[in-house]
C-alpha cells in the first residue's frame, strides 16, 4: 500500500501477461491484432520492437547524436515543473491554505469500444484500470476524509460500479471485476447519473467528476449542452483525461465547470496526469459552503473486552472504537456512526491532510559553482550524500529558501512529495513571533 | 509517489538510525545523568555493530536548537575504527556528542549570548531528527536492492513540543509509506503521545523502562533484534494509544468537537470564523469578496 508496492511492468512484459489474463475478450483481441499484423506484413521480430517502443528511450543531444535519455535529470526536471506549477497555482497566502479537503469524487471509466484500442499496451482499458487502481490508493492517502465512487460507460449507457465510499479496497475490487468493453460511449448519460448521486451529498463537500475518456465521440440521447449547464449549476467540477485526442465537448465541459482537460500522450504521461488529481484542488468558496462539521474522536477500546460492533453485527474481542455520543462500537475509522450519524475520525486522519495547508516551499536551484566567494556545503543536509563531484561535472543541488541548507536532488523530491517537512527548517528553532 | 525501490532485504542485516535526545534542560533535571546515559547507549550501539557484520548504525542528535549527524558506521574510516578498537569508537562518539551539545547551546543563546533566554525551550527538535533519519533511509533505499533493513530508534526524554505536531505527523506518515518502523524508548517521566502514535502507526515498539539504571538491558533485549527475528519474540504491546484530538483553540483533549470543512482544523466549540484559514461559517449567502477570489 501507499505507493510502495505498485509494480511497474515494462510494456514488453505486460503484453504477454495480458494473454494469460482470465478475460476471454482480450484473447480475441490479441488474436485479431496478430491477424492484422500479418496482413500488413509485419514480422515477429519487427513486432518485438514495436511492443517495446525502444526508440522512446532515446533523445538527441546538441550535436544531433542519439543518446539514452538521462532519466534522473529528466525526472527531476519534470518534478520541478510540477512543483512550481502547484505552488504558483496557490497564489496568495489565503487561497493557498483553502483547499477542498472533503471531496466527493466519481471516477468515470470509459469502457466503450474505443477502450479496446491497443495504442497503449496491452490496451487502453488495461492501462486505465492499472493506473486507476494506483490513483485510488494515492487519493485516499492524500484525502483521508474523502469519498470515491466508480462509474463505467459502455453500450451507450452509464452504470454505477460502486457506491460512493471511503474504502479503497472495495473500489478497486469492484473495478477489477468489471473489465470488459463494448459499444458506444455516452458522456451525457454518465453526467446525468453522476449529477443524480452528487446532488445528495452534504453542502460542505466538494463535488467532482473525473472522466477517463477513450472515445473520440459521444452518443447521447438528448442535448448534452443542457447537461453541462446542469452540472455547472450543481457545482460539480468536471475534469477529463483523454487517451486519444482533444474532443471539443470534453473541453467545453471542463471549461464550463471549472475542471481541467488534458490528453495523455503515453502511459507514463497518463499516470502523471491522473496523479495530478490526487492532491485536493483549491477550494472555490462558491463550490462548497464552509461549515463546521461536528465530529467524534473515539478512543481505541481496551484489549480483551467483548462487544458487538454496529458495522458487522458481530461480537468481537478487543480493539475497535466507541462512538463518544451513543457509545456504539465500530471496527474502523473513519466512518459514520450507524446509530447516531456522527462522523467518527481519529486525529491522525485529520493530520494526514495538514501538509496541504502548510506545504514546503519549492527549493531553489544552486548555480553549479555557487556565487563567488561562497563556500558550498560538501554534503546534502538531509542524507549526507557527498555533493562534491568526482570530475569536472559538479553535482546538481538545491537549497531551501528559508533555512539555506543544501540538498541533493533525490532528497528534494522526497521532501516535497512524501515527507512534507524541510529537515533544515525543522532542525532549527524558529523564535516565537 | 517517491516510492522506494523493490524491497529485497537481507533478512537480518539492520540499519538502525538512533535519535538521541540531548536536551540539556531535560538532562539537568533527569534522575540519570547524561554521561551515565551514554554509558548505556554507546555500548548498545557497539553491540548492534557486533551482532552482525552487515549491521549499520547511524546516530543523530536531537538538540533544542539544532539536529545533527554524530556517527555513521557505514563511512569508511569509522568502520575501520570499529573493527580495530571498540574503545576508540566509544570515545569518538562521546567526543562528537559533547561538541554537538556545546554548539547546540551556543545556537540557543544566539550571537549576542542572550537569544531566547526568556523562553527556555523545554522540548527538543524531534521533527528535525526524524526528518533527517528519513532522508538518510531514502538514500539507503536508492542504493540498490541489497541494503540493510532500516528502522528508527528514538531515545527521547523531553516532553513533546506541540508546535511540532504537524511536522512530526508528516514524518510518521512518510515512515509508514516507506514501511520504516519507528521504535521509541522513553527515558523521561511522561509518556510521549507523539511517539506512541509514531510507533503504533509504523508498527514499531514503544517502551518506557521502569528502571533507568538498567537501560542497557532494556535496549539490548527489546531494540537490538532485527525486524525478522521480532516475529518470534514477545515484545511489549502498546498499552493503548490516545487518538483523541486536541482542539486548536485551547490545546484541550476532546472526544467530540467541530472540524472546519475547509482546512480540517479542530475546535472544541462552535465558532463563526475559522482561525486557521479564515473561512466564515455562514452557509447562506456568498459575498462578493469570495466571488472575486475564484479566478
Ligand atoms: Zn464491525
Ligand atoms: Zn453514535
Ligand atoms: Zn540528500
Ligand atoms: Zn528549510
Ligand atoms: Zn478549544
Ligand atoms: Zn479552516
Amino acid at each position: 500500500m501507499y505507493g510502495v508496492g505498485v509494480a511497474f511492468q515494462p510494456s514488453g512484459a505486460s503484453s504477454s501477461a495480458g494473454k494469460s489474463s482470465k478475460e476471454k475478450k482480450r484473447h480475441d483481441e490479441d488474436d485479431e491484432e496478430e491477424d492484422d499484423n500479418e496482413a500488413k506484413g509485419v514480422d515477429a521480430w519487427e513486432r518485438a520492437y514495436a511492443d517495446e517502443r525502444s526508440w522512446e528511450d532515446l533523445q538527441e543531444d546538441e550535436s544531433g547524436l542519439l543518446r539514452p535519455i538521462d532519466t534522473k535529470t529528466l525526472v527531476h526536471a519534470q518534478y520541478r515543473k510540477r512543483l512550481l506549477l502547484r505552488s504558483s497555482a496557490g497564489g496568495s497566502v489565503v487561497s493557498r491554505i483553502q483547499k477542498g479537503l472533503i471531496r466527493y469524487l466519481y471516477v468515470v471509466i470509459d469502457l466503450s469500444r474505443a477502450a479496446s484500442e491497443t495504442d497503449y499496451r496491452p490496451s487502453r482499458m488495461a492501462v486505465v484500470a492499472k493506473q486507476a487502481e494506483a490513483f485510488i490508493r494515492e487519493f485516499f492517502d492524500q484525502n483521508p476524509l474523502s469519498h470515491v465512487g466508480l462509474i463505467s460507460i459502455k453500450d451507450g449507457l452509464a452504470h454505477r460500479l460502486t457506491d460512493i465510499g471511503g474504502s479503497p479496497e472495495a473500489q478497486i475490487k469492484a473495478l477489477m471485476g468489471k473489465l470488459e468493453c463494448s459499444g458506444e460511449a455516452s458522456l451525457q448519460n454518465a453526467l446525468e447519473l453522476v449529477h443524480g448521486y452528487l446532488s445528495q451529498i452534504p453542502s460542505y463537500g466538494h463535488r467532482e467528476v473525473l472522466i477517463l475518456y477513450s472515445a473520440l465521440n459521444t452518443c447521447d440521447p438528448g442535448d448534452i449542452m443542457e447537461t453541462v449547464q446542469r452540472c455547472k449549476k450543481a457545482k460539480i467540477r468536471c475534469s477529463v483525461i483523454g487517451l486519444s485526442a482533444e474532443v471539443f465537448i470534453c473541453k467545453h465541459l471542463c471549461e464550463e465547470t471549472g475542471g481541467t482537460y488534458t490528453v495523455a500522450l503515453n502511459e507514463s504521461h497518463f499516470k502523471e496526469l491522473l496523479l495530478e488529481h490526487a492532491p485536493p484542488p483549491p477550494a472555490i468558496a462558491e463550490y462548497a459552503a464552509a461549515n463546521l462539521i461536528k465530529m467524534g474522536f473515539p478512543q481505541r477500546g481496551a484489549e480483551g473486552v467483548v462487544s458487538i460492533c454496529s458495522c458487522h453485527k458481530e461480537a468481537k474481542v478487543g480493539g475497535g472504537y466507541t462512538c463518544p455520543r451513543c457509545k456504539v462500537r465500530v471496527c474502523e475509522l473513519p466512518t459514520e456512526c450507524r446509530t447516531c450519524g456522527l462522523t467518527l475520525v481519529s486525529s491522525p486522519h485529520l493530520a494526514r491532510s495538514y501538509h496541504h495547508l502548510f506545504p514546503v516551499a519549492p527549493f531553489d536551484e544552486v548555480p553549479p559553482h555557487g556565487r563567488p566567494g561562497q563556500r558550498l556545503p560538501t554534503a546534502c543536509f538531509g542524507c549526507q550524500l557527498s555533493l562534491v563531484g568526482q570530475g569536472v561535472q559538479p553535482i546538481l543541488r538545491v537549497s531551501c529558501p528559508k533555512c539555506n541548507q543544501h540538498f541533493c536532488l533525490d532528497c528534494d523530491i522526497y521532501i516535497h512529495e512524501s515527507l512534507h517537512n524541510c529537515p533544515g527548517c525543522e532542525s532549527q528553532r524558529i523564535s516565537a513571533v | 509517489m517517491a516510492s522506494a525501490p523493490s524491497k529485497l532485504y537481507q533478512d537480518d542485516a539492520s540499519l538502525v538510525v538512533a535519535l538521541l535526545d540531548t536536551n540539556p534542560f531535560f538532562w539537568a533535571a533527569a534522575s540519570l545523568p547524561f554521561s551515565e546515559f551514554l554509558q548505556h547507549v554507546v555500548p548498545f550501539i557497539n553491540s548492534l555493530l557486533l551482532l552482525n557484520q552487515l549491521n549499520r548504525v547511524v546516530l543523530i542528535a536531537t538538540g533544542t536548537s539544532s539536529c545533527g549527524y554524530i556517527f555513521d558506521s557505514g563511512e569508511a574510516n569509522s568502520n575501520a575504527n570499529a573493527n580495530a578498537n571498540a574503545n576508540a569508537l566509544c570515545s569518538g562518539i562521546i567526543k562528537k556528542l559533547e561538541d554537538f551539545v556545546g554548539k547546540d547551546s551556543k545556537i540557543a543563546k544566539g550571537p549576542n549570548g542572550n537569544g531566547d533566554a526568556t523562553r527556555p525551550a523545554i522540548s527538543s527538535l524531534l521533527s528535525g531528527s526524524l526528518s533527517l533519519a528519513l532522508c538518510y533511509i531514502q538514500r539507503i533505499f536508492r542504493s540498490g536492492a541489497r541494503h540493510p533493513q532500516p528502522r528508527i530508534l528514538c531515545i527521547q526524554g523531553s516532553p513533546d513540543g506541540p508546535e511540532q505536531y504537524v511536522a512530526v505527523m508528516n514524518s510518521i506518515f512518510s515512515a509508514q509509506r516507506s514501511m520504516v518502523p519507528i521504535d521509541s524508548c522513553i527515558v523521561g517521566t511522561q509518556h510521549s503521545a507523539f511517539l506512541q502514535q509514531a510507533s503504533y502507526i509504523t508498527g514499531g515498539v514503544y517502551m518506557k523502562p521502569q528502571q533507568l539504571d538498567g537501560l542497557f538491558q532494556y535496549l539490548a533485549a527489546v531494540f537490538a533484534t532485527d525486524l525478522h527475528s521480532r516475529n518470534f519474540l514477545r515484545l511489549p504491546k502498546p498499552v493503548g494509544v490516545d487518538f483523541r484530538a486536541s482542539c486548536f483553540c485551547h490545546k484541550k483533549t476532546i472526544d467530540l468537537g467541530y472540524v472546519c470543512s475547509v482546512c480540517l482544523s479542530i475546535f472544541c466549540k462552535y465558532h463563526k470564523k475559522c482561525s486557521t484559514c479564515g473561512s466564515e461559517f455562514n452557509q447562506g449567502t456568498v459575498d462578493s469578496t469570495t466571488r472575486e477570489q475564484k479566478r
